[in-house]
């Protein structure tokens, strides 16, 4: 089949995440990871995102496929079980709003600038290397390592479920394709 | 055509598991599926052939194979 060029979104993705160990300021791109899929599917009631652009998907397809780093076996029936799916949407939610409320007390001056990435919520990985001082205020750059950590997180959550089972297993727990498809089923229970 | 018999094959998505990820739609080399409204995954049994690729490439293993009549 023709590739298009969304096809080659994984190395975009790819790129966004070696960013992350040179200049930290770069993580804050990522959050058009979370507004594209929101405003695609609140737009047009699709996932097109996930679909076509999700260049993490991608990633996690080609190093599971072509790359053949998948066990390529079926994900266990709780972690495709509602319950599950929705448990980590909103597991992931309340912690994003943790590290909102870490980055707005930088913001606010009540707390000094943590130059760590947190890996999995507990590990508190040093990062000082990837940061270079910031034209903004100390909250960009705490927002920055904050979110860095929440997109690393999922990197290695996604490439473990990715070598224990299939390639793209990351797709069906993602906070965000479940996030979206909530939404499209909002909207398509609205319509006839 | 005429019906020789044989049974045929087909693919059939459980939809209340599907998370509607495209996986399936993106491998299908016959333009079989089509995700509907960003819910689900729906196969137009008129173009499927029961070749299985969605099957082995669905993350969430909710598309089999069944074979129907001629």
């Amino acid at each position: 089949m023709k590739k298009r060029w969304y096809d080659y979104l994984w190395i975009v993705s790819l790129l966004y995440l070696l960013l992350g160990f040179f200049n930290i300021l770069f993580t804050w791109l990522g959050l058009l990871c979370f507004f594209l899929p929101l405003i695609i599917s609140v737009a047009t009631g699709t996932k097109g995102y996930c679909n076509r652009y999700c260049g993490r998907g991608q990633l996690f397809g080609v190093l599971g496929g072509r790359f053949g780093l998948s066990r390529k076996k079926d994900i266990p029936g709780w972690m495709k079980h509602k319950a599950f799916r929705y448990g980590f949407l909103i597991f992931f939610l309340v912690m994003f709003l943790l590290m909102l409320w870490n980055t707005y007390l930088v913001f606010a001056g009540a707390q000094d600038l943590q130059q760590v990435v947190t890996l999995l919520w507990t590990f508190r990985l040093p990062w000082h290397w990837a940061y270079h001082g910031t034209l903004f205020h100390l909250g960009a750059a705490q927002f920055a390592f904050g979110f860095y950590g929440v997109m690393l997180t999922s990197t290695v959550l996604g490439l473990i479920t990715m070598m224990l089972f299939k390639p793209r297993s990351w797709c069906v727990y993602c906070p965000m394709g479940t996030m979206t498809q909530l939404i499209c089923k909002a909207k398509a229970g609205k319509q006839p | 055509m005429t019906s020789v018999g044989k049974k045929r094959r087909t693919a059939a998505v459980d939809q209340g598991a599907c998370v509607a990820c495209g996986c399936c739609a993106k491998i299908c080399p016959m333009q079989a599926i089509e995700i509907v409204r960003g819910v689900m995954a729906q196969v137009n049994p008129d173009k499927c052939v029961g070749c299985g690729k969605c099957a082995r490439e669905c993350p969430a293993s909710v598309i089999e194979i069944w074979e129907v009549g001629a």
